[in-house]
């Protein structure tokens, strides 16, 4: 009854290639230019063919930009490695601060306790930029301008609002009766907030964490405003290739390779957790 | 021993009144069932016991000891609930562990118990599944095997057998008293099925609007029901309920039917009242000839259930009357649609207050 028949497979097939190249398209021809040259990239017309070189890896491992207007230094992998810290400290804080909250907003009802979660909800409607004046005069005077920690700080306006609401829910959805249940076995609240609460929400966890480290990870105006060359992410630190020799789009499109894997890898770490069976047949009624 | 003891609880939430001024006390090894209609705070009383909510006036004893604030992990009670509550991450193995692991039992003790208790529900073939594997049958056993594992003294079953089929649920209605018999705990049992109320209950508490209406054994609640509510709950089908007036003329009597029923000198004291008199199908004695005592009807229809069939009658003045007889004997009147003769023993009538719907007990003076 439910054989699929061969036409439909390769229809199916043919389909799913035509999306897979839509979307993925860019993302191959920027791997394409990530071992061409300048010259190369920017040939008529250009052409899939070309001899590799290693030239733009090599010059964001060393730091050495070599132009025709002379030698550049850059400081890309101290970037990429600014970036891997602000974003795992701030999505680790978030996860911190966020879980126990959404776990108590989910749960508990107490006085403005919505009023509550929808004001930290707000912060992700505020314009960044209409942020960013009043916050540069408040850094400037608790001395936190150009700080890892002001920069952590600043992007719990990201990541918390994101963790909080999307990790309720799935508190929400899990039945009360089965913490009540491991309550009454004879397990204080610490222990059934960790066996049974933090397991069952496990994916909506993942999920926010993950979301949360992408969002945190392009953020850009926060880090171009508040943070000097050395405190810099990847993505203003990818400014430096837009040089007065022209635009280096061989080391751009590497610096795009390398900057993008961290998220990719998380990403498929995380898979296993998004995918992890709910609490599908734990409740009846 | 009284092992769990309430006294004067009362609840309220948001919308309103739950429980009002409710008190109870069971002993060890007895089973008592709090019995009523959804809605009525049976729950609510059972997670109090549990710790889940806290009651707002009253106090709550286990073995002597009040445990009214104490947090749901102190009070050492077992209980299963209607939805299972199964932990879903856990195996079945696990799930039944979780009270044994909690008291710190040893590894060795703790595999051994759990596979008595297991063996014992039948559960020991499926201890290595997750609850989503099993079936509602073997997730209820779970359920119970949790609750009994670790032998508490106050056992607490949520209408444990509400979501199983109809075939397990009436083995475990069976199983049931013998096995919480030899646990020996104080066992509250929450249904709203009647007759599993009288399979499981040592005694009966009948819940209604947030109060203990009536306590009794069940049989006792069947035949001396304290109002017409409760008179109806117990009971399929319900008891029928005819107004009447009770005159006393030398002798007492009720009008039912346009035919004098003699009532006992012992309700003498009910005279003049608007009354409400009771009479359950099975006491509707329905023949097919004529007796010179018997009250014509007309049998409406036939609708046998088991071993008995329902009657549905109909009097001279559009007065409806169920009656239930016997197989053989409902063989007699086909599908209905016939006229009958019935009588009953004015014995058996149940007397209500019409006003205030309490049953009026007979005085013996």
């Amino acid at each position: 009854m439910n054989q699929i028949s061969t036409f439909e497979k390769i229809v199916r097939g043919v389909l799913i290639a035509l999306v897979l190249v839509f979307f993925l398209f860019p993302i191959f021809w920027i791997l394409l230019m990530s071992f061409q040259n300048n010259d190369q990239i920017l040939r008529i017309p250009p052409s899939l063919f070309f001899e590799p070189t290693l030239q733009n890896y090599l010059a964001l491992l060393t730091g050495r930009l070599e132009t025709t207007a002379g030698n550049l230094d850059i400081a890309f992998m101290r970037n990429l490695g600014n970036s891997l810290l602000l974003s795992t400290c701030s999505v680790l804080l978030s996860l911190a601060l966020g879980v126990p909250a959404a776990y108590a907003f989910a749960r508990y009802k107490f006085r403005l306790g919505e009023n509550i979660a929808f004001t930290l909800l707000s912060f992700r409607f505020a314009p960044p930029l209409l942020v960013l004046l009043p916050l540069s005069l408040f850094f400037k005077q608790l001395h936190l301008t150009d700080t890892y920690i002001g920069l952590i700080w600043v992007y719990q306006l990201i990541c918390l609002p994101l963790i909080l609401w999307i990790v309720r829910g799935y508190f929400e959805d899990i039945s009360p009766d089965i913490e009540h249940a491991y309550r009454i076995s004879g397990h204080g609240w610490w222990k059934t907030f960790r066996k049974i609460a933090i397991p069952l929400a496990r994916p909506g966890i993942a999920a926010a964490g993950l979301l949360a480290f992408i969002f945190a990870w392009n953020n850009f105006v926060f880090a171009l405003i508040l943070a000097s060359a050395a405190k810099q992410p990847v993505t203003v630190g990818a400014l430096a290739f837009v040089t007065a020799s022209g635009i280096q789009y061989g080391q751009i499109a590497a610096a795009i390779v390398l900057s993008v894997t961290p998220t990719l890898l998380l990403a498929l770490y995380a898979q296993r957790y998004l995918v992890e069976g709910l609490s599908l047949g734990a409740v009846k009624g | 021993m009284t092992s769990l003891e309430l006294r004067n609880i009362s609840k309220g939430f948001k919308s309103g009144k739950v429980l009002d001024d409710v008190s109870l006390s069971v002993k060890a090894g007895e089973i008592v069932v709090v019995f009523g209609p959804s809605g009525t705070g049976k729950t609510v009383l059972l997670r109090m016991i549990a710790g889940v909510h806290y009651p707002d006036t009253g106090s709550i004893a286990i073995d002597g000891e009040d445990v009214t604030d104490a947090s749901p992990e102190a009070r050492g009670v077992g209980m299963a609930f209607q939805n299972f509550a199964l932990f879903p991450h856990f195996s079945t193995f696990e799930n039944i562990a979780s009270p044994l692991e909690a008291r710190e039992t040893p590894a060795g003790r703790l595999k051994e118990q759990v596979g008595a208790i297991a063996r014992m529900l039948k559960i020991d073939h499926v201890l290595g599944h997750a609850p989503r594997e099993l079936s509602n049958g073997q997730k209820q056993r779970t359920a119970l095997a949790r609750a009994l594992v670790a032998q508490p003294k106050v056992l607490l079953l949520d209408d444990p057998l509400r979501n199983v089929d109809a075939k397990l649920r009436y083995e475990m209605r069976l199983e049931l008293p013998r096995l919480l018999r030899t646990f020996n705990a104080a066992v509250i049992y929450v249904t709203q099925d009647y007759k599993e109320a009288m399979a499981l209950g040592d005694y009966i508490a009948v819940l209604r609007n947030g109060r203990i209406e009536q306590w009794a054994t069940p049989m006792s609640v069947y035949r001396e029901p304290v109002s017409i509510d409760v008179a109806r709950l117990f009971g399929d089908p319900t008891i029928n309920l005819l107004s009447c007036k009770l005159t006393v003329n030398g002798t007492g009597s009720i009008t039912l039917f346009d035919r004098r029923v003699p009532i006992a000198e012992t309700y003498a004291h009910a005279a003049g009242r608007d009354l409400v008199a009771g009479l359950r199908p099975e006491h509707v004695v329905v023949s097919e000839s004529e007796a010179p005592d018997a009250i014509p009807f007309d049998l409406d229809a036939v609708m046998p259930v088991n071993v008995r069939s329902v009657l549905y009658l109909r009097g001279a003045k559009g007065e409806e009357l169920l009656a239930t007889v016997g197989e053989t004997e409902a063989a007699k009147f086909g599908r209905g649609q016939r006229k009958v003769w019935v009588r009953f023993a004015p014995s058996h009538l149940l007397l209500f207050d019409a006003a205030s719907g309490q049953r009026i007990a007979p005085q013996v003076h």
